[in-house]
C-alpha cells in the first residue's frame, strides 16, 4: 500500500534491527507508507523498496529515511505532507443530496456524479481548516475527519446534533439573509445613534465585530467570511447547481 | 484466518494523541503481526490509491486503527472502497486507549 508518496518500504522481521519503532514512525511521517512483514516477497510490487536490501541498506532512523528520500526523488515522486488532507466527506446514510454544499462552496469543491449525487471533486480546493459547508449541512451529513470537534469529526451523531442542524436549513437566511440583514440593521442603528456625522470606520468596526462572533461562533476561517457570497450570488450558485443536476440527469 | 491490520499514523494533522500513536504503532512491532502502516488515509482516499481495495479484498477480517469509524467508513467509500464488505473493524484512536486498541486489533496477543 503506498502512502503520500506512492512509495512503500517494506520491514521484514528484525531488519530493523533494535530501533524499529524510530525508523518506522520516521518514514511515516515523511510520508512513506510502510509494510511490515515476515518474510519477503519473491516478488515485491513495484513502488515497494525493501530494507535491509542492497538499494536501501538497514541504518540509522535518519539515515533510512534519507536513503529512501534519495530514492523516490530518481523515480520521480512527489514528496509527502505537501498538502494537508483537508477535505469534506459525505456520510451518505444521512446526505438526502439537497445540494446546499454544493451551493455554498465557495472553492468548487462539490460536483454532481452521473447518478445525480453530489460528490466530493476537488478536495484540494477544499480551504485548509475550513468546516463551513458542514456548517450549512441540514443532515449533519458532511465531515471533516481532521476537525477538533463532532459530530463535523465523525463521531455519532446525537440528537441534539440533529435539533441544531434543522434550525439551519435555509443557507441564505443563514449566511445570506441574516448576515446581511444583520450588518444592514446594525448600520442602521449606528446611523441614528451617530446621525449628525457619517462614520465609515464606525460602521466599518460593526462589520469587522460581527464577522468576528460569526468567526467564533461557526470556527469559520476570517478569510472564507470575508469572501461569503451575496444572498443573489448564493441563488444564482444554487441554480448553476440544479442545472449541473439537470445535465447530469440527461447524460444518463 | 488472520486479520489483515492496517495502522493510520495521521500524519499531517494532530488530532490523534500522539501517545496513543506511538502506544499503538510501537505495541504492533513488539508482536508477532504482519501489518500496513500508513501517513494518512484522508491522503490516500483524497488520492483514490488503488491500493486502499486491496486491503479489503483479502478473505481474512480487516482490523483498523485510525479515528472515527463513520469517518473512516466514508472515506473508504470516497475512494470506491466499501469496507462494509469486508468484515471492517475500525479502532478509533482518537477515543480509545493504546491497549483498548491493540487488544481489538490483535485479540489475544500478548501485551
Amino acid at each position: 500500500m503506498t502512502g503520500g508518496t506512492g512509495l512503500r518500504v517494506v520491514v521484514v522481521d528484525g531488519a530493523a534491527g533494535d530501533r524499529p519503532y524510530e525508523i518506522v514512525r520516521a518514514l511515516l511521517e515523511k510520508g512513506y507508507a510502510v509494510a511490515r512483514v515476515a518474510t519477503a516477497a519473491a516478488s515485491p510490487d513495484e513502488g515497494d523498496v525493501v530494507l535491509g536490501s542492497e538499494r536501501l541498506p538497514a541504518a540509522e532512523p535518519a539515515a533510512v529515511v534519507s536513503a529512501v528520500d534519495r530514492l523516490r526523488g530518481e523515480r520521480g515522486l512527489p514528496e509527502g505532507g505537501a498538502w494537508k488532507p483537508w477535505f469534506p466527506v459525505i456520510d451518505y446514510t444521512r446526505c438526502t443530496n439537497c445540494m446546499q454544499c454544493l451551493s455554498f462552496c465557495l472553492f468548487e469543491v462539490y460536483g454532481v456524479s452521473e447518478d445525480r449525487k453530489i460528490t466530493v471533486q476537488n478536495q484540494r480546493n477544499c480551504k485548509t481548516e475550513c468546516p463551513a459547508c458542514s456548517r450549512v449541512c441540514p443532515e449533519v451529513a458532511i465531515m471533516f475527519p481532521k476537525y477538533r470537534h463532532g459530530p463535523i469529526n465523525g463521531e455519532p451523531v446525537n440528537e441534539d446534533d440533529i435539533r441544531r442542524e434543522a434550525m439551519k436549513v435555509d443557507i441564505s437566511a443563514l449566511l445570506g439573509g441574516d448576515v446581511y440583514a444583520m450588518l444592514r440593521d446594525r448600520s442602521a442603528r449606528a446611523k441614528s445613534r451617530f446621525s449628525k456625522e457619517r462614520d465609515d470606520e464606525r460602521a466599518l468596526k460593526e462589520r469587522q465585530n460581527c464577522l468576528v462572533a460569526l468567526r467564533q461562533s461557526l470556527d469559520i476561517p476570517a478569510e472564507v467570511l470575508a469572501a461569503l457570497p451575496s444572498a443573489d450570488e448564493i441563488r444564482a450558485k444554487a441554480e448553476a447547481a440544479a442545472a449541473r443536476a439537470a445535465a447530469a440527469r440527461d447524460d444518463s | 484466518m488472520a486479520a489483515q491490520i492496517l495502522y493510520c499514523h495521521c500524519a499531517f494533522a494532530r488530532v490523534v494523541p500522539p501517545e496513543t500513536k506511538a502506544a499503538v504503532l510501537d505495541g504492533l512491532l513488539r508482536r508477532d503481526v504482519e501489518f500496513e502502516a500508513v501517513p494518512d488515509l484522508c491522503e490516500m482516499a483524497a488520492r483514490g490509491d488503488r491500493r486502499l481495495a486491496e486491503l479489503t479484498a483479502g478473505a481474512g477480517p480487516v482490523r483498523i486503527a485510525a479515528c472515527y469509524p463513520r469517518a473512516v467508513k466514508w472515506l473508504f467509500a470516497s475512494a470506491g472502497v466499501d469496507i462494509g464488505d469486508a468484515d471492517a473493524a475500525v479502532c478509533n484512536m482518537r477515543a480509545e486507549s493504546a491497549d483498548q486498541v491493540l487488544a481489538r486489533l490483535i485479540p489475544g496477543g500478548d501485551r
